[in-house]
């Protein structure tokens, strides 16, 4: 049996923060009726967490649940759970209209760490989206795009910043976080 | 002479020495200057040439509104023209040059062109080079190309040496322009609890407050300046911007701001310019004024400046431009350049006053300090060429009869202010006429609006007409707690600052001087510096019809310069109102248009350069790729291996190679990029057999089946094959490219249409590397892997299976796109590269060969399969490829059905589908149409159908093609013409579009 690689290698960089490339992630994209009491208690038994609200993430120590759209749901848990956990969904929502696929493969996550104020400014460079703290703090998500692709991220904490693209656009979002990173390019709006 | 003085330079710092070349000479500055003061402080009054008539200039203004002073700065990879030398800041190593001469600055060849002025004038380009038509390209164009134009493009072969990036911002209120209105109006909303940005343009806060003078609270403006910006500072909910400049109002509250970043201090590696992108709730425009030149002869010669950008440059820059500077204004303001001046131990021989009754109190305070003044009186002419050398004065009301000559070698001029409305006006702001001050005005009821109908931009100071200190405070701290109120905060009562400025006796419109200016005057009296435009331009527009503003403007280029006519617009309007005998208000203005100057190309495209110009999408196997000799094709944003290059061989060797191993023992392509969309539900099938033309809901589990999909008209929009994974879940493949449009295609319909269908799509295209192992030794190679059962009983044609293949989890569909034995093989994408190496490893034996699109196009051209791109082009339906056999008979609906039921999709004569087999065996040309008899209504030759693919069959041994060809299939053998460019013959016979195995047999093995 053959282990999944990282896209591009486990890269990471350094400017006014750090950013690295994360081990493969498992993901499982949910699609369903918020509303159904059956869905609500499957999503409750595979995240550990009731459906969040638009444009919020929800972390347990099993898996990290996001709003995607008012009929979709992200999963994000460790790699090697993600075919028996939608093997487990698709049993519990048997009979009923769902989606449940494992897209581990199809993203890939990047984080940034580094002073909080830094991590928004990064982001705020490259995303049509209020980074400020009153307007985007642990638990909101943001799935939008950053410059020419679509991304989403989140916070892990105040130092810590999750971010999703997709598998075949990795390197581009590496290269444009690197560049936007170089020290001395500080812009000072959260600081 | 122009000089620095020995005091003086607010913004000065005289310790600091800084060199810099102009026109390749070596020059010095002090730090705090602009390249324009430095310039003027080492005696460099000429500048520039101007843009027509090739006359010599010299800086006119001290900021962004500046004409005339224009430089190429930067050389090789940084070099950039048509710079204001007025808002450059001087950095050590800057390198100038000026424009638009030749062979140099000082001695011009093109200045001919100005004695022969009175034959050049509006609309001469329009009147003249209009016959014979043929000299237009030959003659005319390549003459204009190269006598107008002021700055030179970059090289061609350099690269922009910069970096640049955007920034996202959002706040309640966004204040442009840090003057002191700007800081009030600030100061005003932050108080209130708004989130706020104030955006400065140039390096310094306060505007031209603290050299207009007056007096804050008591202190000086620079004191009132310097605590208002800490107190600012101090507000966490207040960010402060310099060398940043509000470019342009766009709807909903957006804004673009544009930062210099390193422009003063060029440093590799950081951005130069960021380009602000900004949400706002409410935008306060302290944009500030502009002073306007007086339209008087002569009103070009380096030296004649405005009057309050002499002043900036005596009392910022501690330069003096002339020795003996004549004053000549219409308003109060210029006698403060006149007793700077004075004070600083300068000549002022006269200040001319176009009023007959003259100005107030510092009319006064001038004639204290023994300044001569004298009212009424204008300037008749100004003397000199490359430099002011004299006046000669006469009466306004007059035609110009000469009453006195002075000598002098500057002269001030003020015709008044007008405020920056540009800002105001990009989202449609409307300006009222102010006649008691001359001047266009926001008109505050009609303030540019938003989606709830309430206005979203407030003017505040000079910017909204209020030319006094303390006025304009008031106005700032109105506009300030209105825009904190409009978004949502409870602004504190008002505390004025008190300030005190001398009171101004009222302007007089001066448009004309003097008032009774002959023709050969008015001809030498410049409106548009930078294009060139005189009064009797704009004159002879008028008389020739172009009574709009906006034909004048267009048909005199006047304002269309780089400038945008940030000196010229009102005076212009006012002439042309005056031509016309209308009213200014009746004229009225031409549209600002954003940016407010222009911003850089760079900070547009921000980080979007070099390798993150766009995104390029990458498969799993990409690198390996790139390692092994790709010469890669774009498709959609990935970047496909065309074919793979060994040993030096041709592009066309190599797609031979590749095509010829393929058919003979194994090829393997990289087939990732493929779409693959999930679509599951009780009413998947039902949506399907809409989506496709042929009939999806009946395909069994465990099957797969090719099939079209058509847009609404019914043209061929994609194709693919679709698989049934279980009962309520089909995977659908599409073409590369296709992938997010088909996707986007099946949501629209699902979320517009049929809402109440219970389907779900996943696009999952990313989530496998998929990989093609086909030729005769495919199952061979697979069997070798071990842990799936493929052979023809268990897996048979167009059918597929799940399992595990050399340990890795694997779907394998038995699908043909090249006529052989072919198995395509979708892995986890983070297996896709291990995968691609077992095959590679396990295939050694049987030669493997990695193949690219190209070997996969021809293959696929053999066996007679269209391609969308090639055979399709959002003109062509199934039916015109032969393809009725996958159109449901069956069904009531698809998408598509009705559009290829009208008229002329049924019509018989259109183009089908053939092979075409040239009688030489060559190929034939790509988009090749073949002829028919005679000629159409435009006398061009009939055509009778095209080729649509085209090329070398190295399995054939010759040229196949496929095409479109009128009753094509009804022609079987006969041989139509399909000429080269130069009209030789090439002649194809038509035959079945399969060259290859027709029975397929070899795939069905």
């Amino acid at each position: 049996m053959s282990n999944p690689v990282n896209t591009l290698g486990g890269a990471k960089t350094t400017g006014f923060v750090t950013v690295a490339e994360m081990p493969p992630h498992g993901m499982i994209t949910l699609r369903g009726d918020f509303a159904a009491a059956k869905f609500k208690a499957a999503v409750k038994k595979a995240a550990g967490a009731a459906i969040p609200a638009q444009r919020k993430v929800a972390v347990t120590d099993k898996a990290t649940l996001s709003w995607m759209s008012p009929d979709e749901l992200l999963l994000v848990l460790p790699y090697d759970k993600a075919a028996a956990t939608q093997g487990a969904l698709a049993a519990e929502l048997d009979g009923t209209h769902f989606l449940a696929e494992n897209v581990s493969d199809a993203r890939v996550m990047f984080q940034i760490t580094g002073e909080a104020a830094l991590i928004r400014e990064l982001v705020a460079k490259l995303a049509p989206v209020d980074m400020s703290p009153e307007a985007f703090a642990v638990g909101d998500i943001r799935r939008t795009h950053l410059n020419q692709i679509a991304a989403a991220f989140w916070l892990e904490d105040d130092s810590r910043l999750n971010v999703v693209c997709f598998r075949s656009v990795a390197r581009y979002l590496f290269d444009l976080l690197e560049v936007s990173a170089v020290k001395g390019s500080e812009v000072g709006l959260f600081a | 002479m122009s000089t620095r003085l020995a005091k003086g330079g607010r913004l000065l710092d005289r310790s600091k020495q800084i060199s810099f070349t102009f026109n390749g000479t070596r020059m010095t500055g002090n730090a705090g200057d602009t390249l324009a003061s430095a310039l003027l402080a080492n005696d460099q009054m000429m500048m520039g040439r101007s843009f027509k008539y090739h006359r010599p200039r010299g800086v006119v203004a001290s900021g962004a509104e500046e004409p005339n002073a224009l430089v190429g700065l930067g050389s090789g990879a940084r070099f950039e023209p048509n710079q204001r030398v007025t808002t450059t800041e001087l950095f050590d190593g800057l390198e100038a040059g000026s424009q638009n001469h030749w062979p140099s600055l000082e001695f011009d060849i093109g200045a001919v062109n100005s004695a022969f002025a009175r034959f050049l004038p509006a609309g001469f380009y329009y009147k003249i080079f209009k016959y014979p038509q043929s000299f237009w390209k030959h003659v005319y164009e390549p003459f204009i190309r190269q006598s107008a134009g002021l700055g030179k493009a970059p090289d061609k072969d350099t690269y922009d040496a910069d970096r640049y990036e955007h920034f996202h911002a959002f706040c309640d209120v966004l204040v442009i322009g840090g003057g002191v209105a700007g800081l009030q109006a600030a100061f005003a909303a932050g108080r209130a609890g708004a989130k706020v940005i104030v955006m400065e343009q140039t390096a310094h806060w306060g505007g031209r407050a603290p050299v207009d003078g007056g007096t804050i609270n008591g202190g000086s403006v620079d004191k009132f300046v310097e605590e208002t910006v800490s107190e600012l500072e101090a507000m966490p909910n207040v960010t402060l911007r310099l060398r940043c400049m509000g470019a342009g109002v766009y709807d909903h509250g957006y804004v673009l701001g544009y930062e210099r970043l390193t422009d003063h201090a060029p440093q590799d590696g950081l951005p130069r310019h960021r380009l602000w992108r900004v949400r706002t709730g409410q935008i306060v425009t302290a944009t500030g004024a502009i002073e306007r030149p007086i339209s008087f002869a002569g009103n070009d010669i380096p030296g004649v400046m405005l009057a309050a950008a002499i002043r900036d440059y005596a009392v910022n820059y501690g330069v003096s431009v002339g020795d003996r500077t004549v004053v000549v204004t219409s308003n109060d303001d210029a006698y403060r350049t006149a007793i700077v001046l004075k004070e600083q131990g300068l000549e002022v021989p006269v200040v001319l006053d176009a009023r007959a009754n003259g100005g107030g109190e510092l009319a006064d305070r001038a004639r204290a300090l023994g300044i001569r003044v004298e009212n009424g009186k204008a300037i008749a002419k100004v003397k000199g060429g490359k430099r002011v050398t004299g006046v000669a004065i006469c009466a306004q009301v007059g035609e110009g009869a000469v009453l006195e000559e002075i000598a002098c070698d500057a002269v001030a001029m003020s015709g008044g202010w007008s405020p920056v409305v540009h800002l105001w006006s990009h989202c449609g702001g409307k300006l009222i006429w102010d006649a008691a001050h001359c001047m266009f005005c926001p008109d505050g009821d009609n303030p540019p609006r938003g989606a709830d109908g309430n206005g979203f931009v407030i003017p505040a100071g000079s910017a909204n007409g209020a030319m006094d200190l303390a006025i304009a405070l008031a106005d700032a701290d109105r506009a300030g707690r209105d825009a904190a109120k409009a978004t949502g905060h409870s602004p504190a009562r008002a505390t004025l600052p008190e300030a005190e400025q001398a009171a101004e006796n009222a302007i007089e419109p001066v448009w004309m001087m003097p008032q009774g200016a002959g023709i050969k005057l008015r001809m030498k009296a410049w409106l548009d510096y930078q294009n060139d435009v005189k009064v009797s331009d704009v004159q002879l527009a008028a008389q020739e019809g172009f009574e709009s503003v906006e034909h004048a403007k267009r048909y005199t280029t006047l304002g269309m310069a780089t400038d945008q006519g940030k000196l010229s617009n009102i005076n212009g309007l006012a002439t042309l109102a005056g031509s016309l005998g209308a009213d200014i208000p009746a004229v009225g203005t031409t549209t600002f248009r954003p940016p407010y100057t222009p911003i850089s190309m760079g900070a547009i495209a921000g980080a979007a350069r070099g390798a993150t110009f766009q995104p390029l999408r990458r498969t799993p196997i990409q690198e390996w790729h790139e390692e092994n000799g790709a010469f890669f094709e774009p498709v959609g944003h990935w970047r496909r291996p065309y074919c793979y290059l060994r040993n030096g061989e041709s592009h066309g060797a190599a797609v031979s190679r590749e095509i010829n191993a393929t058919r003979g023992s194994l090829g393997l392509l990289d087939a990732s990029t493929l779409g693959k969309i999930v679509v599951k539900g009780p009413d998947a099938g039902k949506f399907l057999d809409m989506m496709y033309t042929n009939m999806m809901s009946t395909l069994p589990v465990g099957k797969c089946r090719y099939g079209l999909m058509c847009n609404e008209n019914g043209f061929l929009m994609d194709d693919g094959v679709v698989v049934r994974m279980a009962e309520d879940t089909w995977l659908c493949h599409t073409t590369s490219g296709g992938a997010d449009h088909v996707h986007a295609h099946m949501e629209e319909w699902l979320q517009t249409e049929w809402w109440d269908w219970k389907v779900y799509t996943a696009n999952v295209t990313e989530q496998y590397a998929q990989i093609a192992v086909v030729g005769p030794n495919a199952r061979k190679v697979l069997e070798k892997l071990g842990g799936m059962d493929v052979n023809a009983e268990t897996l048979p044609f167009m059918q597929w299976a799940e399992g595990t293949l050399a340990g890795i989890p694997a779907r394998i569909f038995r699908i043909s796109f090249s006529g052989e034995l072919s198995y395509e093989v979708a892995v986890p994408a983070s297996h896709g590269r291990a995968f691609w190496d077992k095959v590679l490893k396990a295939g050694a034996e049987f030669d493997v060969t990695p193949y690219g699109t190209e070997a996969l196009h021809v293959m696929r051209a053999e066996k007679g399969f269209i391609m969308i791109g090639d055979e399709t082009d959002g003109t062509v339906i199934p039916q015109d490829l032969g393809l009725n056999w996958a159109i449901s008979k069956k069904k009531t609906d698809y998408i598509g059905k009705r559009g290829q039921a009208r008229s002329h999709m049924t019509d018989p004569t259109r183009w089908k589908l053939v092979g075409l087999e040239t009688v030489d065996g060559s190929v034939l040309p790509e988009g090749a149409y073949a002829v028919a008899e005679g000629n159409n209504a435009n006398g061009q030759r009939n055509v009778q159908g095209r080729v649509t693919s085209t090329y070398h069959s190295p399995t054939l041994g010759r040229g196949i093609a496929m095409g479109l060809v009128l009753n094509g299939p009804e022609r079987m053998g006969e041989q139509i013409n399909f000429p080269r460019v130069d009209g030789t013959p090439v002649m194809a016979k038509i035959v079945d579009p399969v060259f290859y195995d027709k029975e397929g047999k070899k795939q069905n093995v």
